[in-house]
């Protein structure tokens, strides 16, 4: 795996100017976020899991972020995105249908459940659900592609890209409130953002 | 521990929050439901706020509803994406068409101060020839303002928000200076004027509402990058820190967590005040007059909801144009990275700007574009990866790695207003037992056109400044407008240039459902523009006797 940002972490900018009250707490409960299910039945879970193991794969030198417990949470906590296509039904049926028809299609292909596959198995499942080509009387007319887009990608993506630990992945500066930042320019960076991926040394920002 | 916004009302007992302290209080005044005020306005956002402070100024006894929180900054603001997702409509509502339109955080707020509490702070005067788009460019529709009056309310408006912008703006009729002086560029904001510069177009440091050096109780902007998702520091001249506080201080009434659900219109025909829901109960409010400033999915839902025997197709349709004409604005982008570092999560996101294009009418489309420097935030970067090109698994990881050499232009261009572009009731309902909006939306093909003119030039301004990698996002939509038109007739509008309706006298709307067409420009200032000449001319026909 890449390391870009070796020894960069957002977390220990918690005490400094870069984080006010509110954001210690909406971090720390995002940290604290249980790993059971409320939403999800087992086998569901199980289903959804797996789903996100091959969206956002993550690296196994690391506890991953466990982004189907974000997903569960925003079913249970009904978070709404403001909008619904007309052509799928509320997010939590959404979801609990098309996990479902995943294990109809697993099942089907290769005559197992989705979680029990082999991820390029699982990987070709998911593409041809992307490309619209999954149908069947278990998706109740919601189109696939539509459920892809619209609920499996940004579901999982977003949760995984809120989190602390996929910021210092990508070397974003991460909560800042009340100080933000002086140097703005290109090449410049302030001393308390990530550091250059190269040497430090050839760093002439700061 | 701060109190939490949601749970209860903060604007009661004769006090609402003071947004500048935490945990602080200014007196208000405060109506009882059976007392008839002067004026019930519904929504507080970049129409409202000016206008209830503007009536409130006037001597005239206002009550704002607002069916979101009463925020104080300082501490109910998180430097967080997600979490700011609070300052969003995120109520259900149902998108349909060939082009859905993505709801909530683009386009919808719902907190006092309504959207100019998330928004990116782009204060932008409209090109004068499209006050008359139909006769001068030989598109959409003429309004019944005249631009000559427009720049004097926009000069005002710029005042009040204390806007940062160039000495001399490079486009358009002479303007005074901009009060506050340019922020400073960011490297994401340099690479558009570079590329501009390279492409022979001028560009300029973008008008911004959030202050250049202190303000009132306004520090200046420390860059934080987090502007679309609020600010924490009270920089940002929203609503919520402006006009909302002068209007208390001439003593008006805020009512927060106050869904408005229904006009009611009497024997008369003539509005009789608004049925609101509030702590659990549904409220009437007697008002002389009622103002719908909920934006243009709200208010159309609104006049909708509001039928009667009498109008049975809904309040302020005899044109039968209520709901029509839903015009959102083009926001494709192109994207590259960049050998340099850009970290353009630094800073206002659109700290440059050039309108080249809203003023060369030498193309074989209708309309015009801006485009704008760019720095989104790793949530809203991932959804433009997964969304334009499909990225999942493995090749997203890799390509969110890039993040701190990305570079990126975003047009606000203008879409054509018709018919079938509407917002209509759904049978779904929402958590008040209302029945929510459904937004139907299809581009045309001159929208389409526009869009693709605007693609290559952006992506032409990418490669002159060495972006490697470019990709276009082709599927994107922001601002709101339309749904209840203004214009000298009553069969071809519903709205007359003073925002009142044809058809019921003491019922007005004003916010962004009154443009007849949308520009290709931000609407916010010229929303707010018009509030406070709306303002201006209900006091002066008040004198007259015409109210």
């Amino acid at each position: 795996m890449t390391d870009r940002y070796p020894g960069y972490d957002v977390l220990s900018k918690r005490w400094t100017q870069s984080w006010n009250e509110p954001t210690r707490q909406v971090i720390d409960r995002r940290l604290a976020i249980p790993r059971e299910p409320r939403f999800f039945s087992a086998e569901e879970w199980r289903t959804l899991c797996a789903v996100c193991d091959r969206i956002m794969p993550q690296p196994p030198d690391r506890p991953p972020v466990p982004l189907p417990a974000f997903v569960d949470q925003k079913m249970a906590d009904g978070m709404l995105d403001g909008y619904r296509y007309a052509a799928l039904p509320p997010q939590g049926d959404a979801w609990r249908r098309g996990l479902a028809a995943l294990d109809v299609a697993a099942r089907a292909e290769h005559g197992e459940l989705f979680h029990d596959l082999v991820a390029n198995q699982q990987d070709g499942l998911l593409r041809r659900m992307q490309n619209g080509e999954l149908a069947g009387p278990e998706w109740g007319g919601m189109p696939c592609r539509l459920f892809f887009e619209h609920r499996v990608i940004p579901d999982i993506t977003h949760a995984y890209y809120a989190h602390p630990v996929a910021w210092n992945e990508i070397g974003f500066g991460g909560p800042a409130s009340p100080r933000g930042y002086v140097r703005l320019g290109l090449d410049r960076r302030d001393p308390w953002e990530a550091p250059r991926e190269a040497t430090e040394g050839a760093d002439h920002g700061v | 521990m701060a109190s939490d916004p949601f749970a209860a009302p903060r604007a009661s007992d004769g006090r609402a929050p003071d947004v500048f302290t935490r945990g602080g209080w200014v007196p208000m005044r405060q109506y009882s439901d059976d007392e008839t005020v002067d004026f019930a306005v519904v929504g507080t956002g970049a129409g409202g706020g000016p206008l209830i402070a503007g009536l409130a100024e006037g001597g005239f006894s206002v009550v704002g509803f607002d069916a979101g929180p009463y925020f104080r900054p300082l501490e109910d603001f998180a430097s967080d994406e997600r979490e700011q997702e609070k300052l969003y409509w995120n109520d259900e509502r149902v998108v349909d068409g060939a082009n859905p339109i993505t709801m909530g955080g683009k386009n919808s707020g719902k907190a006092v101060g309504g959207s100019t509490v998330h928004f990116a702070m782009v204060s932008l005067r409209f090109r004068p020839e499209w006050f008359r788009s139909r006769t001068l460019l030989g598109y959409g529709a003429d309004w019944p303002l005249d631009w000559r009056e427009m720049w004097h309310y926009y000069a005002k408006a710029e005042k009040a928000l204390s806007i940062s912008g160039p000495v001399t703006y490079p486009w358009g009729p002479k303007r005074p200076r901009y009060p506050y002086r340019p922020h400073e560029l960011n490297g994401a904001s340099e690479l558009l004027a570079r590329g501009a510069e390279a492409m022979g177009m001028k560009w300029s440091a973008t008008p911004l509402a959030t202050v250049s050096a202190p303000h009132g109780q306004s520090p200046p902007c420390v860059y934080r990058g987090f502007c679309r998702f609020g600010c924490s520091t009270n920089a940002k001249q929203s609503q919520l820190v402006t006009f909302i506080p002068r209007a208390l201080r001439a003593g008006a009434e805020i009512r927060d967590l106050a869904m408005v659900g229904r006009i009611e219109v009497g024997p008369t025909g003539l509005a009789m005040g608004v049925h609101f829901f509030r702590e659990g109960r549904w409220r009437f409010q007697r008002a002389r007059n009622v103002v719908v400033a909920g934006y243009a999915i709200e208010t159309p839902r609104l006049l909708l909801a509001s039928a009667t025997d009498r109008f049975p197709d809904g309040l302020a349709n005899s044109s039968g144009l209520v709901g029509k004409n839903l015009m959102t604005q083009s926001n494709q982008a192109a994207f590259g990275t960049m050998e340099q570092e850009v970290r353009w999560y630094k800073g206002p996101p659109s700290l440059s700007i050039t309108e080249h294009w809203n003023y060369e009418d030498r193309k074989d489309f209708a309309g015009g574009y801006c485009w704008m420097a760019q720095g989104p935030l790793p949530v809203e970067w991932a959804t433009i990866q997964t969304s334009s090109r499909g990225l999942w698994g493995q090749a997203l990881r890799d390509e969110m790695e890039k993040y701190n050499h990305q570079v990126g232009l975003k047009m606000v261009g203008e879409m054509l207003p018709d018919e079938r572009n509407r917002v209509t009731l759904a049978d779904d309902k929402d958590q008040y037992g209302l029945r929510v909006a459904r937004v139907t939306y299809s581009w045309g093909d001159n929208d389409k056109a526009l869009i693709n003119h605007a693609l290559d030039q952006m992506q032409t301004s990418l490669e002159a400044v060495g972006a490697k990698n470019i990709f276009r996002q082709e599927n994107d939509t922001n601002h709101l407008a339309g749904t209840a038109r203004m214009g000298n007739d009553p069969r071809t509008s519903v709205v007359n240039a003073d925002c009142r309706s044809w058809d019921i006298p003491n019922l007005w709307v004003c916010d962004g459902s009154i443009f007849p067409t949308t520009g290709g420009v931000n609407p916010s200032l010229t929303i707010t523009s018009i509030a406070m000449r709306t303002a201006e001319r209900i006091r002066t026909l008040a004198k007259r006797g015409e109210l």
